[in-house]
């Protein structure tokens, strides 16, 4: 059976892509799966500068998922580039960056750093920082500031595509979806965390140093599939399902909805194989779901 | 070293403890997942395979001993995770990732003091079989459940080892006192410590005080356990962020920045 997606100037393995923050920088998977099986692998979020995150406690985990407030601890993009890429697998599978800085700017800084970088597949631009210009909402909250940075990036990329990535926390996905599409993105990749809160009431402290968190995994898969949904009919531009994807199964509904390709995310920590174990299951699965290929699964939904 | 994930049966689950009381002490043998050998104070990810989502991650358990065909933890139920741990039976399938982290020095023929508070004793049982001079180990044991809710009679003969129970909180102040003393006179050798937040900090001030070498076995909540998530970070001596399930969890004392 051919597996194979091609979307946005990619030919992808298959449509299996481990998600930002979850997957390390994939090296720390390599003795558990061979990372050339995977249909891609986006790194940690890199900054321009090494970033130490926030305060301790960072993770909790809660029913059917999980809250994380890392702050995007990384080495920076320039440790990226000397020491993790070149130990990747580049030329097999595509090695996607995920980018994150909190000004248009920096964004464009940080992907000239990765433009000429021939390891590096594509880029994923994270809009979840706090805009301290514009009152403190997330970019990924503002359609006019997603496509100024959209534009920022995709100016400076040297060609390679450019994936926005989009945050849930909003009103209207598809405008969002939209104004990446108009700011020229390649493709979009939704959803990011759903912002979040746990407390404990025998301390009476909040579960979390940041107080709020990212939720993430199976929890939000309902809405995840709903974003997918809205946003593949927004725009012409490939979708990337993200969001609860913890089987080959939960893979193709998001497909069936109008994803090209899906990113794994929290599914990685039930057992740190589980991410090749999809990859394994989708033949299987994809008899079961009597389906010959991506794409005439792709957005095939039948609403009545 | 084989680093590995697989599906091992369960061989026995045994609680500790006085024969009349239910016990949230419990030993856990499984079969052995193919390693080719551990360092004490290295741990694995368990997560058996009946769970289902509602458990999003495995549970960080330190290996506390292991041999061709088994390997043996010792764990507390404390939350759901052990909970539901503690209601495997024989033949029931676990995942197991390991063996991860570093482990603790075993330096021969140096006078080493283990230093175990509680749950703290689990890598210590592996720690004292593997150690190729075990007449140079001394083994100081501070617990609060009765004594047989822990493998301590398993070491007791093997080495030279004392215990300070903990009746009451007021019974506190004289255990610090005897840590410190403990440490102090290590001055020498080498101090290795696992165990409750505060014990560790004890023990890491006076090992400064009194300059003494010791390493410190950390605990966090741990989502990958593979150094992915960056959820279980300390700081170190630098003061920066690294994460306990790769760079430790045994850190050098002064490695560690509380
Ligand atoms: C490297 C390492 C080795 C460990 N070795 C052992 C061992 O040999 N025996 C043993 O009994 N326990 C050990 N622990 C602690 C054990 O992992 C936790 O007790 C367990 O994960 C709790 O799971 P739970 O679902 O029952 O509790 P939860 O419901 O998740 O939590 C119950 C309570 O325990 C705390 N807690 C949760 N996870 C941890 C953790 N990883 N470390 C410390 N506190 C935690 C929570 O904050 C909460 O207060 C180890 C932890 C680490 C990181
Ligand atoms: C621990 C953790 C760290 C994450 N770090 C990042 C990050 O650095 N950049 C990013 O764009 N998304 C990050 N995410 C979000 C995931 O990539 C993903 O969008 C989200 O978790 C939803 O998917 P899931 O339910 O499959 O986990 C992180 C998620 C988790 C759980
Ligand atoms: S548990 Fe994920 S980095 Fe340590």
């Amino acid at each position: 059976m051919d597996l194979r997606v091609e979307f946005a100037g990619l030919v992808l393995k298959n449509p299996i892509i481990t998600a930002s923050g979850t997957f390390g920088f994939g090296l720390e998977f390599a003795n558990f799966g061979d990372l050339k099986r995977l249909g891609g692998i986006v790194v940690k979020g890199l900054s321009l500068k090494p970033r130490e995150g926030n305060s301790m406690p960072r993770i909790v985990e809660t029913p059917c998922g999980m809250l994380n407030a890392i702050g995007i601890q990384n080495p920076g993009v320039e440790a990226f580039v000397r020491d993790k890429l070149p130990l990747l697998p580049w030329r097999e599978t595509a090695i996607i960056a995920n980018l994150y800085a909190c000004s248009a700017q920096e964004f464009g800084e940080l992907t000239g750093v990765l433009a000429g970088e021939e390891g590096v597949a594509a880029l994923e631009v994270n809009v979840s920082c706090p805009n301290v210009q514009s009152g403190g909402a997330a970019f990924g909250q503002d359609p006019t500031q997603i496509r100024k940075v959209t534009e920022e990036v995709k100016k400076r990329s040297g060609g390679k595509p450019v994936i926005v990535k989009l945050s849930p926390n909003v009103t209207d996905i598809g405008l969002c979806a939209r104004a990446a599409q108009e700011g020229g993105a390649d493709a979009v990749s939704l959803i990011n965390t759903l912002l979040g809160m746990a407390v404990d009431i025998r301390s009476r402290k909040p579960r979390l140093a940041n107080v709020v968190g990212g939720l993430s995994g199976p929890a939000i898969k309902p809405v995840a599939l709903r974003c997918v949904y809205q946003a593949s009919r927004a725009v012409t531009i490939p979708v990337i399902g993200i969001g609860g994807i913890g089987s080959a199964e939960d893979a193709l509904e998001f497909i069936l909805v109008g994803a090209s390709a899906v990113q794994v995310g929290t599914a990685n920590f039930l057992r740190p194989d589980q991410a090749f174990r999809i990859v394994d299951d989708l033949p299987r699965t994809m008899l079961k779901a009597r389906c010959e290929d991506f794409a005439s699964l792709r957005g095939s939904l039948v609403v009545s | 070293m084989v680093r590995n994930c697989r599906e091992v049966k369960v061989r026995e689950l045994r609680f500790l403890g006085a024969w009349d009381q239910p016990s949230d002490f419990v030993e856990l043998t499984l079969e052995n997942p193919g390693w080719d050998g551990y360092r004490p104070g290295q741990f694995a990810m368990l997560r058996p395979k009946h769970w289902g989502l509602e458990l999003s991650w495995g549970r960080p358990f330190s290996i506390s001993r292991a041999d061709e065909t088994s390997v043996t933890f010792f764990f507390q139920v404390v939350g759901r995770g052990t909970e539901r741990l503690a209601r495997l039976k024989p033949d029931d399938e676990v995942i197991i990732w390991g063996p991860l982290g570093n482990g603790f020095s075993a330096p021969p023929e140096t006078p080493t003091l283990l230093l175990a508070g509680g749950m703290g004793i689990a890598p210590f049982r592996g720690y004292i079989e593997k150690h190729p001079t075990p007449e140079f180990l001394r083994l100081v044991f501070a617990h609060r459940a009765g004594l047989d809710s822990y493998p301590f009679q398993q070491l007791v003969g093997s080495v030279r080892a004392e215990t300070v129970h903990e009746k009451s909180p007021d019974d506190l102040p004289m255990i610090i006192e005897r840590l410190q003393d403990e440490v102090r006179g290590a001055h020498g050798g080498i101090v290795l410590a696992c165990g409750p937040l505060p014990f560790l900090k004890t023990i890491q001030q006076a090992a400064r005080e009194h300059q003494v070498r010791a390493e410190l076995s950390l605990e966090r909540s741990m989502a990958c356990g593979v150094g992915a998530c960056l959820g279980c970070v300390c700081k170190n001596g630098q003061d920066k962020h690294v994460q306990v399930c790769a760079h430790g969890p045994v850190f050098k004392s002064d490695d560690v920045h509380f």
